[in-house]
């Protein structure tokens, strides 16, 4: 059973795909998630408050994931939070330029909430070390 | 239309289905369409650019979609909604990134472009470059959908 005080955010331009991320979440049982549908809110949501993981959308208007994940790692406050990319893009110079980024781990859809929630669980061990 | 496109679409199009909303679309013979009028009540169209480029659209009757969008959100939704919408961007989104990823090994590098969707019954959809576009048609129990590509070197 998961840790139900782990906070996720959740990040991704369409409503649905948030829910269907939420879904899975729940059945990994993280229960409590905040979503964002761009970078930019996600940014804002990160400031105000603590966060423990972020699940974020690679293509999304306003501030992409990519744009999101390297305005993380550049503040100094959030930096070392940990980052899920999920994302269509599975192009191989996608997935190195979110590796040079900082990103912890990237999942590519379609996915199931297996593959999630294993993700999910490696980063929410590595909290506490 | 090089027939190295088909089976990325036709692969992507099962994967994504079968992995986010449990069905198991099956696949009938490709043909070229030659006319703008989808196939369907509800439509999703995402640019391709890059070493090949055009769009590829997804239509969906509104028994299939409403049964795909039903088994990926765990919810029984029963008309074609801003949900359904915003689920068919996202479902060409995803086969749109599937296929991408299958024609790299084929030596085709593509990106794409944030989906549109249009809904409504006689609706049409334009590519971007024109000319005839490849459709594959699919059917799962509860209804019909096509995968309209046109994509040029």
């Amino acid at each position: 059973m998961a840790d139900r005080s782990v906070k996720i955010l959740v990040v991704d331009d369409f409503a649905t795909m948030r829910k269907v991320v939420r879904n899975l979440l729940k059945q990994g049982g993280y229960d409590d998630i905040v979503e964002a549908e761009d970078g930019a809110m996600a940014f804002k949501t990160l400031k105000s408050q603590k966060i423990d993981v972020v699940v974020s959308d690679w293509n999304m208007p306003n501030m992409s994931g990519l744009e999101l994940l390297k305005a993380v790692r550049a503040d100094a406050e959030l930096a070392k939070t940990p980052f899920l990319m999920v994302t269509a893009e599975a192009l191989q110079d996608n997935v190195v330029a979110a590796v040079k980024a900082g990103v912890n781990n990237y999942i590519v859809k379609p996915f199931t909430a297996e593959v999630l929630n294993e993700k999910i669980k490696k980063l929410v061990e590595g909290l506490d070390k | 239309m090089n027939v190295k496109f088909i089976n990325p679409f036709l692969e992507g199009t099962i994967s994504v289905l079968k992995t986010m909303a449990f069905v198991e679309p099956r696949a009938g013979k490709p043909y070229l369409k030659v006319d703008s009028a989808a196939k369907g009540d509800v439509s999703g169209i995402i640019g391709l650019t890059g070493s090949a480029a055009g769009s590829l659209a997804l239509s969906f009757s509104e028994g299939a979609i409403l049964k795909i969008v039903s088994n990926m959100l765990g919810e029984d939704i029963k008309s074609i909604n801003s949900d359904i919408k915003d689920a068919v961007g996202e479902i060409t989104n995803m086969i749109s990134g599937v296929a991408r990823k299958n024609l790299e090994a084929e030596g085709f590098y593509i990106q794409a472009a944030i989906p549109t969707v249009v809904a409504g019954k006689g609706h049409s959809i334009t590519h971007v470059m024109g000319g005839p576009s490849l459709i594959i048609p699919f059917d799962i129990d509860e209804g019909t959908f096509v995968v309209d590509v046109c994509l040029a070197e």
